[in-house]
């Protein structure tokens, strides 16, 4: 049982405050507020999640830099309140396009409006975009994604955390286009974040694929798709959970350890032609969530070395090959090295610009230290981390093929692939 | 709605208007707009209605303007109907003459032709939660149940819900449950039926607190019809109404095995589901189905691996946190099962500091003979981390796995190796765990003796890292050459030392050296002695002057207390009862799994769900996060539901059994911290100290644990006396209570009958109560409903200070009670139980 849901900007600002039960002592969001700002502070923690004061429980996502939060008396399930909080936050960007301080300021009455029909008297009742349409009669005021800054302050919450690529579809699905009429499209991702640990001789410690076929439809009439994945994929590893990386599967199947899908989606000859079909819901939405543990073959090697040179300096050699086809590029990409706390100065070479498959870069840098080390450096510097995107490429060769019988919307599908924790030791 | 704190409003942004003057300026254009028939007036009610709320969010004040913002709302416009209904649900409470006026359009609305418009207008009149309007509520609702409309229905049952809350006599004599319960049984809409088993769960959970009629309600809920019915229609609800039945069909008990596997079959596809609440759900399900089949329970682990690793893969940060939580509560349950998953629990950069220590705590827990290697390596990376905390959490959790070990040799070798590092808080962590690495295989103090002599005092600045290479001095200054020297130079700068805790053991371990080395370390011991007895911290000062007349009074029987032979501890005290983890593995795909405590600790008694065991123990803090006192290897021998115990545990209760409750308790550094206790014994130092005997050191720490309220049964305890008579007026605070329970053992466990009569006439716990306090046993806490009512009662011996602690179930119904005895005094425990249901059996019979 919900008793409220509350929206609060990065400064702490009411943007939408709905109060479902009324036993909630007043001044809950700030007493909330004040306690993610101020979680731990000496330590620089953030604050889990889920947190309790003077019994009340407060459960929180960060969603384009805002709290989404829901306040409740009760002993309920966290899973339960966090999934739909990100689905809060999901539905009203499928109604105003582009989720941020701004379109939720502008829009706030249809906030409310869509509020008033997810929960009602603490309990949820319907999430879907489809349902809720009927209920809803305000009209978005539209605000233009590109005028905004990318990013801007609430960057910090996006750092480090599995930030999916925005689908860069920020089309409303009430919306109706300037033209009048809707266009028939549906746009399909399969977003790979993968997290590789190099070991200090450049051996693949761990790897892990998280995936997700990330859907948006804005068909109407509810006509069937159908989704055909590779024909010999498999799920569930022989030997489950052992980590046998066995080279010869390298021939090009692809093994899923495990994978889950949107409820829309029938299974019924999924075993026999690995083909998914489903009425996609109107809105964005994830047809299927998987995770491969099978080797493969990483995008970049990373191989970082930390050598003493003299007293009290030190140098670094960092390589980087992108082991990736040439019409591929990667961007956004940062490497971060942890230097020893007593460094002064660094001086770098660099060598670098944006990442094409193929490429090799390499950074030298020589530290100054304002101590002489005390044994062993590496002990004392990194690891190495790296942090990229690279479009139209994807790491587990998983495919998609989209058929449907009769009907050819214009439909984009797309592969990215992120990094989500890629470390090199020292 | 907004708490109107000033400061909310000075920090509204420009965006949200703010003051007094605007609101006065929004009244103003209201009554201008009231009676407005200009084409665009509902455009410009619309902009104003926005305004209105959004001051009302920013937390301003707009109550002001209810009686225009009620004229302005006989509209047909849509959005400004919502406008004006959120609104008036807001402040209505606070107007109720003003809210009779919004009663005429919202019952003519009520009967509109559209559903939603119907719906509509329905939800916002149970909204407004004002008493005297309730006569306007009943019909409306008792109609919309009966609504064509399906959303009509669904807001309807909900409402019922809300005219409970407003007025319970209202909604009860309008007979709207057993309405409820015939379209929950009925209605084709799945979410309808959703509603109305949330609005039933609520009205009868809190009915059944007065009256059996309800309590039995409740029970239909969880019958085989009701439970099947819902079941063969899940997959029409809706993901969250889904959860509800699944949580709803973990409080099933099936008659047989085939009821299990049914259910289970029909919900294995709800494991692949994308939303986590649903799996989590139907695991819970899953493992309370299968308690008592041990095998299958084992297979349900191995199943739902895979499913939950993927759920932390997936979802956001938050979302994997709540999942990776019950992962850990599965894991820390049976550890051996997760055993070849320990990569999936190693540290992601891009892991927030949460998910990191929940993740070592795992990798921890797992660690056994065939991955140590491994986890140990991965480990000893995260010690050279920037983020300070998960380094020192990394070491802890290398010293943990050292102390869980049977082989320790490499892992005594990696921890001398952070030593190395010289960085200030990995060294002072490395000496903590070498210390209680010492405490457990004293054998390792040649290897480590060599690399700690080499640190020096004055580079550890953490109290904690001090005082254990300080205990390390004086427990092994015969092996440690400088130790004297360096226990000397620490004296010397005794004002400089700030932490209380640092000066406690400098006090005790030079002692100790003074008893090893005594021309070496008699200057110091005087300048010490001195510097104590001086000091400002009441402790340290009573320990000072406690060696000083110890010393004075024979140095034989000081070096007795300071010196005595230990033996190595050979398990340290887990930081939470089996009985707790139990509890909260019944909670399971809650916040208690979040929590990492039961919801009696964090809810109010009158939150608490509709399936929570209800227990008066609310407001008690408990000490279950003892601190890393070794106390002796006494552990719960209750496994009745610990179906998947791991290897740790069953060494622990291997050990309980054969080290028993013999002398091994043996004294942390930490412990001694309890001078103050000591203190108060020393008037009477003879009565304490007895030379000669030879039991001295087990008696002695006996009574020091005594003392401290550790409870440890003596091997050789006086046979019982033959009458246990009781004190008639024990005093007991809740929280010692509390903290006792989850220290002593269990002494007996015992089923015991009432008296029929007794058994009838129990109609509340207080009955009862007045009943076992007229034989000295007094209630500490009591709850349940009927037929089941669960009591703490405690008592103690006359003339001791031996306190008898009993759980006692009574099921009314059955006239059984289920007894479960703890006692300080564990040979009295059987006499006493002997008491207490004779007491219990003359309930009722006069």
């Amino acid at each position: 049982m919900i008793s409220q849901f509350f929206v609060l900007s990065q400064r702490g600002d009411h943007i939408v405050f709905r109060d479902y039960r009324g036993e909630v002592p007043k001044g809950s969001a700030e007493i909330f507020f004040r306690k993610v700002k101020f979680w731990n502070d000496d330590e620089a923690e953030e604050a889990p999640p889920v947190f309790n004061v003077d019994g009340v429980n407060y459960i929180h996502v960060k969603v384009a830099g805002l709290f989404f939060v829901v306040t409740t008396m009760v002993n309920v399930s966290p899973s339960l309140l966090l999934e739909l909080l990100q689905r809060i936050a999901r539905v009203t960007k499928d109604y105003l396009g582009v989720l941020n301080e701004d379109s939720l300021r502008k829009n706030f009455i249809l906030v409310y409006e869509l509020l008033d029909e997810v929960i009602d008297f603490g309990y949820p009742q319907t999430t879907s975009t489809e349902v809720l349409k009927s209920y809803i009669f305000n009209e978005p005021i539209m605000v233009d994604a590109g005028r905004l800054p990318p990013l801007g302050p609430a960057a910090m919450f996006m750092q480090g955390t599995k930030r999916m690529p925005g689908t860069a579809v920020t089309k409303s699905v009430v919306a109706t286009e300037p033209g009048g009429k809707k266009r028939e499209e549906i746009f399909v991702d399969i977003i790979e974040r993968i997290s590789v640990t190099f070991s200090s001789s450049g051996y693949i410690l761990t790897s892990e694929i998280d995936g997700t076929i990330q859907m948006k439809s804005y068909l109407t009439g509810n006509p069937e798709i159908r989704l055909a994945l590779n024909e010999d994929l498999s799920i569930g590893r022989t030997g489950s959970s052992t980590y046998d990386y066995r080279s010869s599967s390298g021939g090009g199947a692809v093994i899923l350890d495990d994978c889950n899908f949107h409820e829309s989606v029938h299974l019924d000859s999924f075993d026999i032609d690995r083909t998914l079909h489903l009425i996609p819901p109107d809105g964005e939405f994830a047809v299927m969530n998987y995770r491969i543990t099978q080797e493969f073959k990483p995008p970049f090697r990373v191989t970082a070395l930390i050598e003493e040179a003299g007293p009290a300096r030190a140098e670094v050699l960092l390589k980087i090959r992108a082991d990736f086809s040439a019409n591929v590029t990667a961007n956004t990409i940062v490497v971060q090295m942890p230097v020893p706390s007593y460094t002064m100065r660094a001086s770098f070479e660099l060598e670098a610009g944006a990442i094409v498959g193929g490429s090799e870069h390499t950074l030298r840098a020589k530290l100054t230290f304002s101590q002489e080390s005390h044994g062993n450096l590496t002990k004392e510097a990194g690891p190495v981390n790296m942090n990229f995107t690279i479009p139209m490429y994807n790491t587990s060769k998983l495919q998609i093929a989209k058929k449907s019988k009769t009907y050819n919307p214009y439909r984009w599908v797309r592969y990215v692939t992120q990094a989500n924790s890629y470390v090199a030791r020292l | 709605m907004a708490p109107t704190a000033p400061s909310a409003a000075k920090s509204a942004s420009p965006s949200q208007p703010s003051g007094k003057s605007e609101v006065a300026d929004l009244k103003q254009q209201l009554r201008q707009l009231a009676g407005s028939r200009a084409p665009d007036a509902d455009d410009q009610r619309r902009d104003v209605f926005k305004r209105v709320i959004s001051c009302m969010t920013a937390g301003i004040d707009v109550s002001a303007a209810f009686g225009e913002m009620v004229l302005c709302s006989a509209t047909s416009d849509v959005v400004l109907k919502k406008m004006c209904y959120l609104y008036v649900g807001v402040h209505a409470r606070n107007h109720p003459d003003l809210a009779l006026l919004t009663i005429n359009f919202l019952q003519r609305d009520c009967h509109d032709q559209d559903p939603t418009i119907r719906g509509l207008a329905l939800r916002s009149l149970c909204s407004l939660r004002v008493p005297n309007l309730v006569e306007y509520l009943v019909s409306p609702l008792a109609t919309g149940l009966k609504d064509p409309s399906a959303y009509v229905r669904m807001i309807a049952a909900v409402g019922a819900a809300k005219l409970y809350h407003i007025s319970a006599t209202a909604c009860l004599d309008a007979d709207l449950p057993a309405a409820l319960k015939a379209l929950m049984l009925s209605d084709p809409d799945a979410q309808v039926v959703a509603n109305c088993m949330h609005a039933l769960q609520e009205i009868w959970t809190l009915e059944a607190a007065k009256s059996e009629e309800a309590a039995r309600e409740i029970e239909t809920l969880y019958s085989k019809p009701v439970v099947f019915y819902l079941l063969n229609r899940i997959k029409e609800f809706s993901e969250w109404a889904q959860c509800l039945v699944l949580e709803l069909v973990s409080n099933f008990l099936p008659s047989d095995n085939n009821e299990i596997f049914d259910i289970m079959n029909l919900l294995e596809d709800r494991l692949q589901h994308a939303n986590g609440a649903v799996v989590l759900a139907t695991i819970k399900v899953f493992l309370h189905l299968t308690m008592s089949m041990t095998d299958v329970h084992q297979q349900v682990y191995e199943r739902i691996k895979a499913p939950l690793l993927t759920l932390v893969g997936a979802g956001s940060p938050e979302q994997s946190y709540s999942v990776l939580c019950h992962l850990h509560l599965l894991v820390m349950r049976a550890p051996m099962l997760f055993s070849s998953d320990y990569k999936s629990f190693y540290c992601q950069f891009s892991d927030p500091s949460y998910v990191k220590k929940l993740k070592l705590e795992m990798l921890t827990a797992i660690a056994n003979e065939s991955n140590t290697y491994e986890i140990v390596t991965e480990l000893c990376e995260y010690a050279g981390n920037v983020d300070v905390p998960i380094a020192r959490e990394s070491i802890r959790a290398v010293g943990k796995i050292a102390l869980q070990q049977y082989d320790v040799n490499a892992i005594v070798d990696r921890l001398l190796q952070f030593l190395e590092m010289d960085k200030d808080y990995v060294t002072a962590e490395t000496l903590v765990l070498v210390k209680d690495l010492l405490r457990k295989y004293p054998q390792w103090s040649h290897d480590c003796i060599a690399v700690v002599g080499n640190i020096s005092s004055k580079n550890i600045q953490e109290p904690k890292g001090k005082a254990a290479l300080i205990w390390m001095l004086g427990e092994y200054s015969q092996d440690m050459h400088d130790a004297p020297y360096i226990l000397e130079s620490l004296v010397e700068n005794w004002e400089d030392e700030h932490s209380p805790e640092v000066r406690l053991h400098l006090l005790t371990a030079v002692m100790k050296c003074f008893f090893k080395r005594p021309p070496e370390t008699q200057m110091a011991l005087g300048a010490t002695l001195a510097a104590g007895l001086s000091d400002t911290h009441q402790d340290v000062h009573d320990r000072a002057l406690f060696y000083y007349r110890l010393l004075q009074y024979d140095p034989a029987v000081a070096e007795r207390v300071v010196n005595p032979p230990k033996q190595a501890v050979s398990v340290f005290a887990d930081t939470q009862s089996s009985e707790i983890k139990d509890r909260i593995f019944d909670e399971f795909n809650s916040l208690s799994v979040v929590y990492q405590k039961p919801s009696y600790m964090f809810t109010d008694k009158e939150h608490r769900g509709p399936f929570e065991y209800s227990e008066d123990l609310t407001n008690l803090t408990v000490g279950a996060e003892t601190t890393e006192n070794a106390i002796s290897a006494q552990r719960y021998q209750e496994n009745d539901n610990d179906l998947l115990l791991s290897t740790s545990d069953k060494e622990d209760n291997a050990t309980a059994t054969s080290n028993g409750s013999s002398a091994s308790t043996y004294n942390a550094p930490s412990d001694l911290s309890g001078p103050s206790l000591l203190s108060s014994q020393i008037p009477s130092e003879t009565s304490l100290i007895n030379p000669g005997a030879p039991t001295y050191s087990s008696q002695s720490n006996f009574s020091l644990d005594d003392l401290l309220g550790l409870g440890v049964p003596q091997a050789s305890a006086p046979p019982p006396a033959p009458a246990l008579i009781l004190n008639s007026k024990p005093v007991l605070d809740p929280g010692t209570f509390q903290k006792k329970w989850g220290q002593l053992a269990l002494s007996l466990s015992q089923e015991s009958s009432l008296s029929p009569q007794g058994a009838a006439s129990l109609m509340n716990p207080q009955s009862l109560i007045r009943h076992m306090q007229s034989n000295y046993i007094q209630c500490i806490a009591s709850g349940g409903q009927p037929p089941n009512y669960k009591f703490f009662f405690y008592a103690q011996k006359d003339g001791s200070t031996a306190f008898f602690l009993v759980e006692c179930i009574v099921n009314t119904a059955s006239a059984k009670a289920q007894i479960k005895v703890k006692a300080d005094d564990g040979t009295a425990a059987e006499a006493f139980s002997t008491l207490f249901q004779s007491a219990l059996s003359k309930f009722g019979v006069s």
